[in-house]
């Protein structure tokens, strides 16, 4: 099971990593690695096997609506890059072209 | 003149749901606390931390997907879709994908306006006092002056999931700096996205809808959908059907965001309509040869303007959230939030019509001002023996006090049963409206009993021998208008109840005319 360059080059993109033509090359033979093993499970009969949408078979568990103490501000911040007073400093973000 | 052009809208609602606690972890959901103090490593997304379901939640959703008629499947799960945003900590939102917790329902509205008059948000009370022109309401007949021709219409609803809430990021422009500020209070949050079918044929129709889906959101107590707070957010996707020589065409769809109001969606729409006919008739572009773009509203300029574009659903890679286990719902259950939806408004105006008589312009204004205000108006018109003279003075007096005072139907003064006793005695003739309005205002300003009121205005009831005897007298001090009445100009009749008036303040002018007219006719004069 291959993937080609260019489906490595938009995954890429999408999860905003920055890749030179060297790791892009390493890492498409390592993608395709990997989806060549995970391949493997295709040789199998699962004609008569129900799909699953987890690995668990257990279904329903909630918690109960109550609010609890959250974190405190100091700890919250604590691992952001940059911060002010009250919040995460980001590089602007700006919705409009 | 109708526009050479069929335009096609459908909405994409997020109501916040009224729970203390966010989706999937414990953290406030109360609005207005300091940036970043409601937050935990699961909320901001931490290595290791696991989230757990908010039961009220799914609820919640559950009660409104119900109330929505949509399909309820046997079995729904959590899917992660994933996007790079610095409002979005984990790199990917809790949502649902392919297998929602409910799909295929309707609402129903009104496609024309049940007035003529302007319909906003909180136009009951607006519309109610736009009204109080009316110089008797008792003397007209219902529903004057109003269009009563709408139709119901039937809207999709695609599917009700559920989904968090993202962060919030806020830019100074003014200062001009390079950072955005990012308050993570509001991620995980829980919504509820409500996707309509494309079925909106006008931005007043899209208008009528939320509105509409607001009151069944507040009747059933889910979300406050308070717009200013963020508790109920609108996109719209909208393009234009164009008949041509070559055929129908489809121009490409746009997605409006950023509308603040429900009057903003229905201007953005508006203007938005007319943006992409002529932007069809300048480039000729039709649906699928450009890609889908989103536009934002600007309440400043009154237009929509270009964003950032929108990334395609595939390249959200969904997958479903191994952190989180599958719902599964039973039918049993199912029916047990059916039947606990209590009244709903649809069927609440159509029992105020059928059963209290009242035109449907009226019902909707009743219905529209929450439930419990239309339980005191049951309670008024059980007293007084008569729904269309509750109705009246619901919306001529109580709604207009409730205005002009901003509070709600918790906090009028006067219980629902004075008021009946006094519309009783309104109806009763014991006396007339105005004395009655009369009577009400001193309740209102003195916080009188009705007694109390009845005495203070000067009211003291006038027994029939005694209004018989007046009438007598003043018909026998004036032959001539007893004449005219006799020859069919009963003009004259006004300035008897005039001069009984003067005679006797108390006396019901109704009554007056009944029996002078009688007497006349009988010739007991
Ligand atoms: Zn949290």
């Amino acid at each position: 099971m291959a993937i080609s360059r260019n489906e490595v080059e938009k995954v890429a993109l999408l999860a905003r990593l920055s890749l030179s033509p060297d790791e892009l090359h390493a890492m498409t033979r390592q993608l395709g690695d990997i989806l060549g093993y995970v391949d493997q499970l295709s040789q199998l009969d699962t004609e008569h096997v129900e799909p699953m949408a987890h690995a668990l078979d257990v279904t329903n568990c909630f918690r109960e609506d109550r609010a609890q103490p959250s974190l405190d501000r100091e700890l919250a911040l604590a691992n952001a890059p940059r911060r002010d007073e009250e919040c995460y400093l980001v590089p602007a973000v700006l919705g409009e072209l | 003149m109708s526009a050479p052009y069929t335009i096609i809208i459908g909405l994409e609602v997020h109501v916040q749901l009224l729970t203390e606690s966010k989706m999937f972890c414990s953290c406030s959901t109360k609005f207005g606390a300091p940036p970043n103090t409601q937050t935990c490593p699961v909320c901001i997304g931490m290595p290791g931390s696991l989230p757990v379901m908010n039961r009220k939640a799914f609820e919640l959703a559950l009660k409104t997907a119900v109330a929505l008629n949509c399909e309820i499947p046997r079995f729904t799960k959590w899917d992660r879709k994933n996007y790079y945003y610095p409002d979005l900590p984990k790199g990917y939102q809790i949502s649902q994908f392919d297998l929602p917790m409910s799909h295929d329902g309707w609402l129903e509205i009104e496609t024309k306006p049940l007035s003529p008059l302007p319909v906003g948000e909180g136009s009951g009370v607006r519309a109610a006092n736009s009204r109080v022109t009316r110089p008797h309401p008792n003397s007209l007949p219902e529903g004057e002056g109003i269009v009563s021709s709408s139709t119901t219409k039937r809207i999709g609803i695609i599917r009700a999931h559920l989904e968090e809430d993202a962060g919030k990021s806020m830019h100074d422009e003014v200062a001009g700096k390079a950072d955005s500020r990012i308050d993570l209070n509001r991620a995980g949050t829980p919504l509820l996205e409500i996707v309509s079918q494309p079925d909106l044929r006008s931005p007043a129709e899209a208008k009528t809808y939320l509105t509409e889906l607001k009151l069944l959101l507040n009747y059933l107590g889910v979300s406050d959908c308070n717009m200013q707070e963020g508790s109920l957010r609108v996109d719209a996707n909208i393009n234009l059907h164009i008949d041509t020589p070559q055929g129908r065409i489809a121009t490409p769809i746009v997605e409006v965001k950023n509308m603040n109001s429900f009057r903003a969606v229905e201007r953005a729409l508006a203007f938005e309509a007319e943006r992409q006919y002529r932007q069809w008739q300048e480039t000729g572009h039709k649906l699928g040869e450009v890609p889908k773009s989103t536009r934002g509203w600007d309440e400043g300029s009154q237009t929509t303007r270009e964003q950032r574009a929108k990334e395609e659903s595939s390249d959200y890679r969904y997958f479903p959230d191994p952190d989180l286990l599958p719902v599964t719902i039973t039918t049993e259950e199912v029916e047990r939030v059916r039947a606990s939806l209590g009244e709903l408004p649809a069927a609440l105006r159509a029992r105020l019509e059928q059963t209290y008589g009242i035109a449907a312009y009226d019902s909707d204004v009743l219905v529209n001002q929450g439930r419990l205000l239309v339980d005191y108006y049951f309670r008024v018109a059980k007293t007084c023996g008569d729904g269309k003279t509750a109705s009246n003075w619901m919306q001529q007096d109580v709604l207009r006090w409730l205005n002009e005072h901003q509070v709600d139907i918790g906090q009028y003064p006067v219980a629902a049963e004075t008021l009946g006793e006094l519309l009783a005695k309104v109806r009763g003739g014991a006396f007339d409206t105005s004395r009655g309005r009369q009577v009400l205002a001193a309740m209102l300003e003195s916080r009188l009993s009705l007694g109390d009121a009845i005495r203070q205005v000067g009211i003291e009831e006038v027994g029939e021998s005694a209004v018989i005897e007046l009438c007598r007298q003043l018909l026998q001090a004036n032959p001539k208008i007893v004449a005219e009445v006799r020859d069919g100009k009963p003009k004259g009749i006004g300035a008897l109840i005039g001069q009984a008036k003067k005679k006797n303040p108390n006396v019901n002018p109704a009554r007056v005319r009944e029996i002078c007219l009688e007497m006349i006719q009988k010739g007991e004069v």
